[in-house]
């Protein structure tokens, strides 16, 4: 399948009073036509950051996207005009937000707001924007959609405002959603509803999706490939069922055995990663993760380990090491 | 029977607009009394400022040298003026006058002041710094002082007067409406506008603007009460509104300083109109913006 969205080495940095900070530090990936591609790590790790990069919204002018490509259906987004840029957003690549209490306009009535992108990009007019904005509350679960479109957000409880948040995204049949953390502010018992909706919304429609999460349990279940993102650089890449099967960096192996599971015994204690994520402005040379690491070597301080290939072009490692966790794991 | 029906029927439909719009209202006047006669005395004055044609038992301009400087009586409520003209009928029209000017004025100053503050605010950086800069120079004049310079270059006369007052009052809307712009900025939601492609403008007006109409009201009825005073002291120094349209400032000065001890009906009402609705807009100005002002709700 052809690539929609291929980021290639991008660099996103902030200038902040202690120093410049590389939020995100050369990082390649991509989405496919349909598929749903996962960004994962921890808070601060850069994830957020890349997909703001990808919409060209990161705040100026402490932050400044430095180097690299981001191709989608082959121009290259980062040489577009501010004009040309707005006519990507919302249209062809819609976001997603993680707080669906306040990513709405507390203002504006539900129909307002879903209607307002329709006549902007699709120049609707009002009646038809109207109908396709019932039609959309009907497709994302919302009942009795003619009524609600009067209502305010307020009037909606957090997981019928991630269900409008997924209605005003898909409302101009863009070709990619980049959604920032989806479930994080709802219930346990909503997330799993709004991500199966996801899920079956843009199998349904053809979208493809990078779902932005630091929950692997999402991953395992919503994700065709996945990318594990730490201290800004992409530590690991694979298919989801090879990263939960084979994993090949300490990290992610570190990430897999503190989550609990209910196919496993329970054990005393969950096996956590001893120490904190690195301070980003000061990166030490090499790998990022070495301070914390079981498998580290004298080289992971000096030189960072570029992804590369065990055996499998579709699941790439950054570690010098991987080959003795891998063996290990296997004895 | 009809009659169970016809009240099960009323007790069924919902409650009309009006009825809802009464009932705010008689919320806010027992819980905010000092308002609600604020609010009253505003009102009285509207209503006197728009049938002012009706309610004047005297032409406001005509003169009637046969009853100069008479004291107030049966024929003439509150006396007379130095032309002879009836100061009731003058303290009628000159409500209009200051309503004009104090609600043009207002309108005018704290709306381009909200546009400034919320495109300063969404804009940030350089531009804020720069805009705000200005803001902080324009602020350091006196409203008085800056609306005199206003006048001196534009000329006398209700427009300019308008416009005079409306400038120095920009600066103070602008600064409060953006620090509130500024927390509406950093709200998720605009940066969903953004992701959804919308232009700056759009964001600015449609988007921004009204989730700071809080402060704006408020910076609007406070500044009605000053506008309406400003008017009347640029009146009385002789530049503001001329004769002989009727307006209270005016009628302050001139023949009523000279006369002061013989007729002081002349100056006596018209200031008192002054006082009265300056007073009155400012208790509605203090009581909307508790009311409006989730941090100072008590209850």
């Amino acid at each position: 399948m052809a690539s929609l969205l291929e980021v290639r080495n991008l660099q996103t940095s902030f200038s902040t009073a202690s120093g410049v900070v590389r939020a995100v530090d050369g990082v390649s990936w991509d989405v496919r036509e349909g598929e749903t591609v996962a960004l994962v790590g921890e808070s601060g790790c850069g994830k957020s950051v890349s997909a703001l990069s990808v919409m060209r919204l990161v705040a100026e002018p402490a932050g400044r996207i430095e180097g690299g490509q981001i191709l989608f259906k082959g121009r290259d987004l980062l040489l577009l005009s501010d004009e040309e840029m707005r006519h990507v957003r919302g249209r062809e690549i819609a976001m997603i937000f993680q707080e669906p209490m306040t990513s709405l306009n507390p203002v504006l009535t539900i129909g307002r707001q879903l209607t307002e992108g329709l006549e902007i990009h699709m120049k609707m007019a009002r009646e038809p924007a109207q109908a396709r904005a019932i039609e959309l509350l009907g497709m994302v679960g919302i009942p009795d959609p003619a009524r609600r479109l009067g209502q305010y957000p307020h009037h909606f409880s957090g997981g019928m405002r991630q269900r409008m948040m997924i209605a005003m995204a898909l409302a101009c049949n863009p070709s990619l959603i980049l959604a920032d953390e989806p479930t994080t502010a709802l219930d346990v018992t909503i997330q799993a509803q709004i991500l199966e909706l996801l899920k079956d919304l843009s199998r349904r429609l053809g979208v493809a999706m990078l779902i932005i999460t630091h929950n692997l349990g999402v991953v395992a279940r919503y994700a065709d490939r996945v990318n594990v993102m730490y201290a800004g650089r992409i530590i690991e890449q694979a298919s989801a069922g090879d990263l939960y099967g084979d994993p090949q960096h300490p990290y992610t192996l570190g990430l897999l055995r503190s989550v609990p599971r209910l196919d496993e015994p329970r054990r005393a204690h969950l096996a956590p990663i001893e120490g904190q994520p690195p301070d980003l402005t000061r990166l030490p040379p090499g790998c990022a993760f070495a301070p914390r690491c079981a498998f580290r070597v004298e080289r992971c301080a000096e030189a960072v380990p570029p992804l590369r290939s065990l055996g499998s072009a579709e699941h790439l490692t950054a570690c010098w090491e991987a080959e003795r966790l891998v063996n290990r794991a296997a004895a | 029977m009809a009659v169970t029906k016809e009240t099960l029927d009323r007790l069924a439909t919902p409650k009309p607009e009006r009825a809802r719009w009464l009932q705010a209202t008689l919320d806010f006047t027992r819980q905010r009394p000092l308002g609600a006669i604020g609010a009253a005395i505003i009102l009285v004055m509207a209503v006197v400022g728009l049938s002012a044609e009706w309610l004047a038992p005297y032409d406001a301009l005509q003169t009637d040298y046969g009853a100069m400087l008479a004291a107030p009586s049966g024929a003439h409520w509150l006396g007379t003026d130095a032309y002879g003209r009836d100061v009731f009928s003058r303290v009628i029209f000159g409500s209009r006058t200051a309503l004009i000017v104090g609600l043009g004025a207002s309108i005018i100053g704290a709306t381009l002041g909200a546009l400034i503050g919320v495109a300063s605010a969404f804009f940030g950086g350089r531009i804020d710094l720069v805009v705000q800069r200005i803001m902080d120079v324009l602020i350091s004049f006196p409203l008085i002082i800056l609306a005199l310079a206003v006048v001196a270059i534009l000329g006398t006369g209700v427009q300019n007067v308008i416009l005079a007052i409306a400038i120095p009052m920009i600066p103070r809307c602008a600064r409060v409406v953006r620090s509130s712009a500024l927390a509406v900025r950093e709200m998720p939601y605009v940066d969903a506008a953004r992701a959804a492609g919308f232009t700056d403008a759009r964001i600015v007006l449609r988007h921004m603007l009204p989730n700071v109409t809080a402060p704006y009201l408020i910076m609007l009825t406070a500044f009605l009460g000053q506008a309406i005073l400003l008017e009347a002291s640029l009146s009385f120094l002789g530049l503001g509104v001329q004769e002989p349209v009727a307006a209270w400032g005016l009628m302050l000065r001139g023949a009523a300083v000279e006369f002061a001890e013989t007729a002081p009906w002349m100056a006596i009402f018209p200031g008192l109109a002054i006082s009265l609705a300056v007073f009155g807009f400012n208790l509605f100005g203090d009581s909307l913006r508790d009311a409006l002002d989730p941090r100072l709700r008590t209850q």
